[in-house]
């Protein structure tokens, strides 16, 4: 339902593909999020015309980067008909783990970096466990991984985060390929998002990700057809923590190590996910407009700026978007079936 | 109508006494929990030479557990419904500014106050509970929007201390009769209050019918909404008498409490106490015995001299494993996914891993508790193609 609408099979008319355009568009579901993008992006450039020059859309998406990668991992927990709200708190525990075990070297870059590939896939093996063999609820699993998480990190390094990071790490947040015609600069941090993006779009056309929507949609069929749900939610669970510690590492790199990093981006990644029109308790949506939805609330935040609005009123114009674009999505889904 | 509505709650007077013990059974285990606890607490700290019972102790614990409970005994009717509410701290934030800014100190301001914050906070629940019935607006993103709505508001306006309370009403944060303080006091009130109110009221059985199946409450002639709507409000005002005693202990109305995580802190403390996350079953003797558990977790904590970062942890792993208890003692009702209504209500999963078996899991699960299973899941396999856009 969210999908876009199946083209008719009967070859359609202008006047038919025009309409099926504009309900695509206006719909609530997948393409809707890039129109809204795409209102935004007009906004941005009626007030700042600047901002269209390729180097500030790099910039865009360069500080896009995390939370895109973020939402694509929480798209695999939510599509699949769970939650996880450990993410932010995996952020930061990842974050402050690359700073205290490198401590400034270089040569441990690559250990630290491994370690972490390895805590990352524990956290979300936990997380996914917990939630499939334990049958707790995923909200209260991962509330408890995300508690855990924050203590431990503040126990370990006594309250505030100790180390640095090299060079060598926060290169893939902050640097990228020099001197590339028109554009200067090309971020390592977009390169890793796109690819990031593009791998999960072509997850979820391969057999894992059929069984994983239908297992969002619909467990109980899908344990009839002989997937193994637990297994396969495990996996997202995996995912969701893998991309967890990729977007650390961005994000380390890009605004380095405090106490609150991470802190929230939980309920950004879950907002961004569900503004791209795929329904929470699984089963519907794509990961592109997951993507979209990421890149369509940075958009927002930067309009914010362009407006020169009190940054303390962003979370008030953020939380009745998200209220109007699930209204809006819900509106669509209770008055037209189709 | 009656009487489906009364097959459809879990007071039926068909499975009193399975439901009955199903559910005193979860809330018995959790007052036993909180027993063992407090034995083993005072044990613990009985090593370290201190008295985890001493006077100074238990008012510390009582005083704890009094914020905490008045949200968590709101969010317990707001999960009973199926429903969640992540406002419920900025609520509490709101609150107490509202309460220290009308009254500015003045005792004859006082009942003003109080009148504003609850009129504050019940409007919040009610359009909580409209967004989510009415415009469909899942639980989960309605009361975090509202939430982030209400951050942007306190954070605009107030960056710091803001009003003033009076002396006069300083007396509900103080006050204490022996070890009771007077909030605790007030808050035994408030929870037998919503104990009567959901074994006695219709609209407390209608939310156990909607909280169990709304599709079902519906065709029994329920209006599902209203339950969810009322819950919502009461969970909001309740949440507005925490922000009343956080202004009343601190003088003044406190912005940044909203930081403090309360919402989520109820919602462990709510299942903690052996409500069912899904809706329909719990209630609110076992929320309190939960925050009580936490309570005197907090304050062994502190008597002990643990490190409070290792509070969180262990805060973590207990909510957990309590939790997954739950779940085997339950029958092990496999949880569908809990943000769904409507079209995407689908019957619970037998998503247990190969060799549990799905057997088992159906065999235990009380049916008294959801007397009509069946009718339900033959009602959304028809329902199911239409809503999920299959009828092509």
């Amino acid at each position: 339902m969210t999908r876009a609408p199946q083209h008719p099979t009967r070859r359609p008319g202008a006047g038919r593909i025009a309409r099926s355009a504009v309900t695509r568009l206006l719909g609530g579901g997948s393409t809707t999020v890039f129109a809204l993008l795409i209102v935004i992006f007009v906004g941005i450039f009626t007030m700042n015309p600047a901002f269209a020059q390729p180097p500030s859309m790099l910039a865009f998406a360069k500080q896009a980067a995390p939370l895109v990668v973020l939402a694509v991992g929480q798209y695999f927990v939510i599509v699949s008909g769970e939650l996880d709200l450990s993410v932010g708190s995996l952020v930061g525990a990842q974050v402050v783990i690359a700073a205290a075990l490198i401590d400034g070297a270089e040569s441990r870059t690559v250990p630290v970096l491994l370690l972490m590939v390895a805590f990352g896939v524990l956290v979300g093996l936990v997380n996914g466990l917990v939630t499939t063999v334990l049958r707790v609820p995923s909200i209260i699993t991962t509330l408890g991984t995300m508690l855990v998480l924050y203590g431990a990190i503040r126990l370990w390094t006594g309250g505030a985060p100790t180390g640095a990071l090299s060079e060598a790490f926060r290169r893939a947040g902050r640097g990228g390929i020099e001197g590339v015609p028109v554009v200067g600069q090309l971020p390592w941090a977009v390169l890793i998002a796109a690819a990031i993006a593009a791998a999960a779009v072509a997850l979820m056309r391969a057999p894992y990700g059929r069984v994983l929507m239908a297992t969002g949609d619909n467990d109980t069929a899908a344990t009839y057809s002989g997937a193994r749900v637990w297994r396969v939610r495990t996996t997202a669970f995996v995912l969701s923590s893998l991309l967890a510690t990729v977007a650390g590492i961005l994000i380390g790199g890009f605004a380095g190590v405090t106490a609150q990093v991470g802190e929230g981006l939980e309920f950004m990644a879950i907002t961004a996910v569900v503004l791209g029109g795929v329904v929470l308790g699984g089963g519907h949506g794509a990961v592109i407009a997951a993507v979209g939805g990421a890149l369509a609330m940075e958009a927002l935040f930067t309009l914010f700026i362009q407006f020169d609005l009190p940054a303390t009123i962003q979370p008030t114009v953020q939380g009745l978007i998200i209220i109007a674009a699930v209204a809006y999505a819900a509106r669509r889904r209770s008055t037209h079936p189709s | 109508m009656t009487v489906s509505v009364a097959a459809s709650t879990p007071a039926s007077a068909l499975g009193t006494v399975r439901s009955g013990l199903g559910r005193m059974g979860t809330t018995g285990v959790v007052y036993l929990a909180l027993v063992g606890i407090v034995a083993a607490g005072t044990a613990v700290a009985a090593l370290n030479g201190q008295n985890l019972l001493a006077t100074a102790n238990l008012v510390d614990t009582l005083t704890r557990s009094s914020l905490l409970g008045f949200i968590a005994v709101g969010q317990t009717l707001v999960i009973l419904c199926r429903s969640l509410d992540l406002s419920v701290g900025y609520v509490v934030a709101l609150s107490s500014v509202v309460a220290a800014t009308t009254m500015a100190g003045d005792p004859a301001r006082i009942w003003l106050g109080v009148v504003a914050v609850l009129a504050v906070s019940a409007l919040i629940g009610l359009v909580n509970g409209l967004v989510i019935t009415k415009l469909r607006v899942n639980a989960f993103i309605a009361t975090l929007g509202m939430g982030l709505v209400i951050k942007g508001y306190l954070d605009t306006l107030y960056q710091g201390p803001a009003g003033e309370v009076p002396v006069a009403f300083q007396v509900f944060g103080y006050t204490r009769v022996g070890v009771l303080p007077l909030s605790t006091a007030v808050l035994i009130v408030v929870a037998v209050l919503a104990i009567v109110f959901l074994r006695a009221t219709r609209t407390g059985y209608h939310m156990y019918a909607v909280g169990g199946d709304a599709e079902v409450a519906r065709m029994s002639g329920i209006r599902v909404d209203r339950p969810v709507i009322t819950a919502h409000v009461l969970c909001s005002v309740a949440a507005g008498v925490a922000g009343l005693l956080i202004a009343a202990r601190f003088g003044t109305g406190s912005s940044l409490v909203y930081g403090s995580g309360y919402e989520l802190e109820s919602i462990a403390a709510v299942v903690l106490g052996g409500t069912y996350l899904l809706g329909g079953r719990g209630g609110v003797a076992g929320t309190v015995a939960g925050v009580l558990i936490l309570a005197v977790l907090d304050t062994l904590f502190n008597v002990v001299g643990v490190d409070p970062f290792f509070k969180d942890v262990l805060r973590g792993v207990i909510v957990i494993t309590a939790v997954a208890i739950y779940a085997r003692r339950g029958g092990g009702t496999a949880h569908p996914p809990r943000f769904s209504r409507g079209a995407h209500q689908r019957p619970p999963a037998p998503d247990a891993p190969p060799g549990t078996g799905a057997g088992p899991a159906a065999e235990h699960r009380p049916d008294t508790t959801r007397p009509a299973r069946d009718p339900t899941a033959t009602a959304k396999d028809h329902a199911d193609p239409a809503g999920r856009g299959g009828r092509t």
